[in-house]
């Protein structure tokens, strides 16, 4: 049950990273299908870079680098991602839906391709990202539950709540929210839409990129085995599940890990069984979308102009 | 604030030798980049490259073939997901709606393959297939327009419970256990002229002139336009949205249906959770590329089978990974969906607006 636990909540962080980058990017009105893609994107340029120091370092590795570096190209991986997506969306207009998609072929396609060049074996580089509190072991299971995880998964959790603080109670977030909700009234209040769209979905990528740095380094302990695109779907998934709240994604995240690991825990459930399990996250997520959709409480929708592009010109 | 020293303009539709041109030069572009992509990672001479590429699409009859037949998978696909698009349903779920069909026919294929007469059995992989998928399309469009519910999202997720649905059924019906299906052509589309591929293409040929026909000359697709356009307008004019929205996603359904058919039944005899392969994605490409004209869709999934043909030619050629196909697409993608704003809109500097002004 404990070891249950503990995998649901590493395996829950990448989910959350990813929502609450998808979550600023969506506040923005910028619908980004590119997630499973920047992940991946994500993912190899921080492996990418733990390979590279490490084999510079040799053997005198510091550990601070060692994670202060993978973490610093995954950001900037992930932003240019970013970058790409809402130059061809803002600068250039094009439809949200088509390139996040091409987005998602490309990312995917360059880390398949990372791992197939550099052997896929980062269990060195790993070991410093699972480093657990130091006070852990002392605490029984109390310490096993909640201190024994590496830094990306407390790096999640404060991230998420920055971002629900920020998205609430600041007036940043507040132009962000105006801009997602209605993008000419928000120009018209003096708001630059473009500038607001561009950072959301810069920040939004560079933080889910580090969603497929932990599922990589923590959750698998670095062996990179399959494509990590499916996280990605599921971290979109969550933010509907969630409401487009990252506060409420911390829980949210760690039940998604447990119901995407349940099948593997669950003694007495037939092979073919355990198949129908994994379907559970996406048909809960089904079942929120529609329950929020007929409840129509306002504070529960999508931000109104969700997947529409914004051009002064044709107001 | 800052004033800006140019501004943007809609154009007025360009000369068809115009939108041909600034296509043909964003492709160039973004096979020069591949080019100096692939020459980063790989050192190699890009023609050869793409000599290889060629190759890969066009170097033996076998290949001609299989690349004709991929091509029709794709239009058909991108033919199924059109009608909705057109009328601004978000249908990404494509994928699962052809999945569900093909899962439909390989259960007809199985368990009915034996007891019924060759043509009965058609016929009910046909309608099999056809209400699977229309079934998977009509549930988000029920939730849509009974209560808006995203459909974007809506149908996403729908593509996994399909390939759940899929992956349940292969280890739960396949008796030893490995998860994978035995292909079953005994049960499959008849073969004519000897050529295995050839009634599919013949089959997609037909829907995209019966689909470019609905779009264009019928009642149905002049509602779907209107819906599209404008949700308001279409109410106004006394059209019952909802009823356009439901029948058009029966219609989308049934054409991924035809799909998972042809795919299964015509193609691959069997299924396994990427028998799909991500066209259910492609295909929005294919669609959206060819502004959803079904005609000038033979053109844009011709381009896009050729560029994932020819790149995973290059791959076997230059021992590089498969995904390098991928990123080839990617980046091609990426060019393509850029140069429509310079079909649509015109920079014009602030020195000239007084004079830009009256048109």
């Amino acid at each position: 049950m404990l070891t249950f636990l503990i995998s649901a909540i590493r395996l829950g962080m990448a989910f959350l990273f990813g929502s609450t980058g998808e979550t600023i990017t969506e506040k923005s009105g910028h619908l980004n299908l590119g997630i499973p893609g920047v992940m991946c994107v994500g993912a190899s340029c921080g492996c990418f870079m733990e390979y590279i120091y490490l084999s510079h370092a040799k053997t005198n590795a510091n550990a601070f680098l060692a994670i202060l570096l993978p973490v610093l190209a995954t950001l900037l991986g992930g932003a240019l991602m970013g970058l790409i997506f809402s130059f061809l969306t803002v600068t250039l207009r094009a439809n949200q839906n088509v390139t996040g998609l091409a987005l998602t072929t490309f990312g995917v396609g360059l880390s398949d391709y990372m791992i197939a060049e550099t052997g896929a074996i980062y269990s060195k580089g790993s070991r410093y990202f699972t480093l657990s509190l130091p006070f852990a072991d002392n605490l029984g299971w109390f310490g096993k539950l909640f201190f024994s995880h590496g830094i990306l998964i407390y790096l999640a959790i404060v991230i998420a709540l920055v971002t629900s603080y920020v998205l609430s109670k600041t007036r940043v977030g507040l132009n962000l929210r105006a801009v997602g909700e209605n993008p000419a009234t928000a120009d018209a209040a003096g708001i630059n839409v473009s500038r607001y769209r561009y950072a959301s979905t810069c920040i939004g990528c560079a933080i889910a990129g580090l969603g497929g740095l932990s599922f990589v380094m923590d959750y698998l302990n670095g062996n990179w085995e399959y494509c990590i695109d499916a996280i990605g779907w599921l971290a979109i998934a969550l933010v509907i599940f969630t409401v487009w709240k990252p506060n409420v994604a911390i829980f949210g995240s760690i039940v998604f890990g447990a119901l995407y690991i349940a099948s593997s825990y669950i003694t007495g459930v037939s092979f073919a069984g355990k198949e129908i399990f994994k379907m559970l996250p996406y048909v809960v997520t089904i079942v929120v979308l529609i329950f929020t959709s007929i409840r129509n409480k306002k504070e529960n929708q999508p931000p109104q102009s969700l997947g529409l592009a914004y051009f002064r010109e044709e107001r | 604030m800052k004033k800006a020293n140019f501004h943007i303009v809609k154009r007025e539709p360009m000369a068809w030798y115009y939108n041909l041109l600034v296509r043909v030069i964003s492709i160039i572009a973004s096979l020069v980049v591949c080019a100096v992509v692939i020459m980063l990672l790989t050192k190699k001479n890009p023609i050869e490259i793409y000599a290889s590429m060629f190759k890969g699409a066009f170097g033996t009859n076998l290949r001609i073939w299989n690349f004709l037949q991929n091509t029709a998978i794709l239009l058909c696909v991108a033919l199924a997901i059109t009608p909705a698009f057109k009328m601004k349903f978000w249908n990404i779920g494509a994928e699962g709606q052809v999945l569900i069909g093909g899962l439909a026919t390989v259960c007809v294929m199985m368990f009915l393959g034996d007891s019924l007469p060759y043509p009965v059995l058609i016929l009910v992989m046909i309608a099999a297939s056809v209400a699977a998928s229309i079934i998977w399309a009509v549930i988000p469009a029920f939730f849509k327009a009974m209560w808006n519910t995203n459909e974007t999202l809506f149908t996403l997720m729908m593509n996994y419970v399909a390939m759940q649905l899929v992956a349940f059924f292969l280890k739960y019906f396949v008796k030893s256990g490995s998860g994978t299906l035995a292909p079953m052509p005994d049960f499959g589309l008849p073969v004519i002229f000897n050529q295995p591929y050839l009634l599919n293409i013949i089959i997609v040929a037909v829907l995209t002139a019966v689909v470019y026909i609905y779009l264009k000359k019928t009642k149905h697709g002049y509602e779907i336009s209107v819906v599209g356009e404008s949700e308001n307008t279409a109410k106004y004019i006394g059209i019952n949205v909802r009823k356009v929205i439901i029948r058009t996603l029966v219609v989308s359904g049934a054409l991924c249906g035809i799909a998972g058919l042809l795919l299964v039944g015509g193609t691959n005899h069997t299924i396994n959770t990427s028998t799909v392969g991500g066209r259910g994605f492609t295909a929005i490409m294919v669609s959206w590329l060819a502004k959803f004209n079904p005609v000038i869709m033979i053109f844009t999934s011709a381009l896009i089978v050729f560029f994932e043909k020819g790149a995973g030619q290059v791959s076997t050629d230059f021992r590089l990974p498969d995904a390098i196909s991928d990123i080839v697409t990617g980046i091609i993608l990426f060019f393509i969906i850029g140069c429509e704003f310079f079909l649509q809109y015109k920079i014009l500097i602030s020195r000239n607006r007084k004079e830009n002004d009256g048109c």
